[in-house]
């Protein structure tokens, strides 16, 4: 009959709209500035770069200027530059570093090209969203000082992530290790014992 | 009529208002008065209107599960007055084709027509402004009288889209002034007076004690009530009949043109408007000022018109926050195939209502049961054939 239709769609609204008095399942609105919803891990946007100690960002930054994020940057945000002298990383190993490092987050479209093709881990995905600025040409033009953020910083946002990367890391500088400590052993073993006499030249086969 | 309680609360309006005037000369009296109302009406139906725009917002905001605006002041309370100062602060552009003198018109027209609407509604008990024998035609006159402003912005405008919503406004209003009007026929019948105070009166008492005597208590009653409401939606051009300003195919309709506060105005007209055809639907179907039951006439009259007024409003805006828009075709189907036989099936359902007042014992069961059928029935069969053969449309492209 004409009008059942329309009965039935005024009970669901006010379903909805007692419904949003008492029930907070149904009333999900988050007030931004006074409360703020938990971010998804997954959640990413622009990028940083991971240094290993909060008290020396810049001494400890993980990136060796190596350029191939700033090649294969799609929008060409990065800027690099890098340094003429080498300074010892995080494991002690001298390393070029980023004089300059500067990301325009005007430009950048937060692709995570950069985080897959670093091979030194050292740039990630931040998690900031409030960057809103009055000029795009400081504000949203990130240098290497505003970009460092600590390790520990990293774990809080993406701690998945971040634990996989470490135990990456822990295991490849073992793995450094025991061949630099394999490689000292051969050394020390070579300088020990001379040479073994290459053995003898072995018998022709009988024609 | 009931014996009038003549509590303070009933008369407090009318003795403040005769006290401040009391100290003029008694033919000055009168005047003052009347300007009293005058401004009273403006000042209580200028603030209902501010706080309905928030309370629609609200209301609209609860139904899709989120709060509505909730910043300015105590939990949005202020929102009215950050509008109107935002309205009244931007910049209000006139198209250099636009005809100057009528684009300034409208806005003004629209208002005064929908605000001398008011006049004739008794608010309470004594809150009557003007007290016409002809009231009720006098309210539908400045009522459609609306219509012309419409069409003034939409060809002052100088805009196709302006103009096209104009017209469409037109076809609607006219459309749907035939059911409005026809719907309370039937009242007029019934209580043989065209002034509204005289139709309130005819209402009052109350049957076996508890029953009020409102005529939507009556079969007749309720369908001219049902067909008062949805005429009363499609005439302040109220979702699901705001075809005038529908935005995703006219823009903004006849106020595609106007800025700033002449904007605001025109949306003061539609509230005006919508509040003056609830009062007048309570006037004529609900027993205006009149209390449900005996034990709660202790409360005021005006607090009774208020309280109805709100529900009906509130119902506005429950249909806004249900309903989509219409079709322009589906729309004036509606009115001519649909809601125009009905008011006049209701005329005759009216008649025979009043040629069997005298019958009694098993026939008033044949009564009820004839003027229920009368009124049902018709509905159902135009209803059937309302949307037959109208299918879904289908596209093929070429």
């Amino acid at each position: 009959m004409l009008g059942t239709g329309l009965l039935k769609g005024l009970g669901v609204t006010a379903k909805n709209l007692v419904g949003s008095f008492y029930d907070p399942k149904r009333f999900v609105t988050t007030q931004y500035p006074e409360e703020r919803t938990k971010l998804p891990e997954a959640y990413r946007n622009f990028p940083f770069l991971v240094s290993e100690s909060p008290e020396d960002p810049m001494g400890t930054l993980r990136c060796v200027a190596c350029q191939i994020c700033e090649k294969e940057c799609p929008p060409q945000c990065i800027y690099i530059e890098k340094s003429r002298d080498k300074k010892p990383d995080a494991n002690g190993k001298m390393q070029i570093y980023p004089a300059v490092f500067d990301i325009d987050t005007a430009v950048c479209m937060s692709c995570q090209i950069c985080v897959e093709v670093c091979p030194f881990d050292a740039i990630k995905m931040d998690q900031v969203f409030e960057i809103a600025a009055t000029d795009r040409f400081t504000g949203l033009l990130l240098d290497r000082q505003a970009l460092a953020k600590p390790n520990s910083y990293f774990h809080q946002i993406h701690p998945t992530e971040a634990e996989e990367v470490d135990g990456r890391l822990a295991a490849a500088r073992r793995a450094a290790e025991e061949k630099a400590r394999a490689a000292a052993a051969a050394k020390a073993a070579a300088k020990a014992a001379p040479p073994a006499q290459p053995p003898a030249e072995a018998p022709k086969p009988a024609p | 009529m009931s014996q009038a309680p003549t509590s303070f609360l009933e008369n407090a309006p009318v003795l403040v208002r005769d006290w401040a005037t009391g100290f003029l000369p008694a033919p000055a009296r009168w005047f003052a008065n009347s300007l009293i109302d005058i401004v009273s009406i403006l000042a209580v139906f200028g603030l209902l209107f501010a706080f309905l725009t928030l309370a629609e917002r609200k209301i609209l905001g609860r139904v899709q599960n989120r709060p509505g605006p909730n910043r300015v002041g105590w939990a949005g309370w202020m929102q009215p007055f950050a509008d109107g100062i935002k309205m009244l602060t931007k910049e209000d552009v006139v198209p250099i084709a636009a005809d100057r003198v009528l684009h300034f018109l409208a806005p003004v027209v629209i208002l005064a027509f929908s605000i001398l609407t008011f006049a004739v509604i008794p608010f309470g008990r004594n809150l009557v402004p003007l007290d016409l024998d002809a009231a009720v035609v006098y309210f539908f006159a400045a009522s459609s009288s609306t219509e012309l402003a419409v069409f003034m912005a939409g060809w002052s405008s100088h805009n196709k889209y302006s103009l096209f919503a104009a017209m469409r406004a037109l076809a609607q209003l006219v459309s749907y002034e035939l059911p409005l009007l026809l719907s309370f026929v039937p009242v007029v019948l019934a209580t043989g007076k065209l002034s509204t105070t005289g139709i309130v009166a005819a209402q009052a008492g109350w049957k076996w004690g508890f029953v009020p005597h409102w005529l939507v208590f009556t079969p007749w009653g309720a369908a001219g009530f049902a067909i008062f409401m949805v005429s009363a939606l499609a005439e302040s051009n109220r979702s699901p009949f705001d075809l005038p300003e529908a935005e995703s195919e006219l823009i903004a309709g006849h106020l595609t043109e106007y800025s700033g506060f002449k904007y605001a105005i025109f949306f003061m007209a539609e509230y005006f408007g919508m509040c003056a055809l609830s009062g007048m639907a309570v006037t004529l179907f609900l027993g205006g000022w009149q209390a449900p039951l005996p034990a709660l006439e202790f409360i005021p009259s005006y607090a009774w018109f208020a309280i109805k007024l709100m529900a009906l409003l509130f119902g506005f805006m429950w249909i806004r926050a249900t309903l989509p828009r219409l079709r322009i075709d589906q729309l004036t189907r509606l009115a001519w195939k649909f809601l125009v036989p009905l008011a006049l099936v209701n005329l005759g359902t009216t008649a025979f209502w009043f040629l069997s007042t005298d019958w009694s014992g098993p026939f008033q069961a044949i009564r009820w049961a004839v003027a229920v059928g009368l009124v049902i029935l018709p509905a159902i069969l135009l209803g059937r054939s309302l949307g037959s053969g109208l299918g879904p449309r289908t596209y093929r492209y070429a």
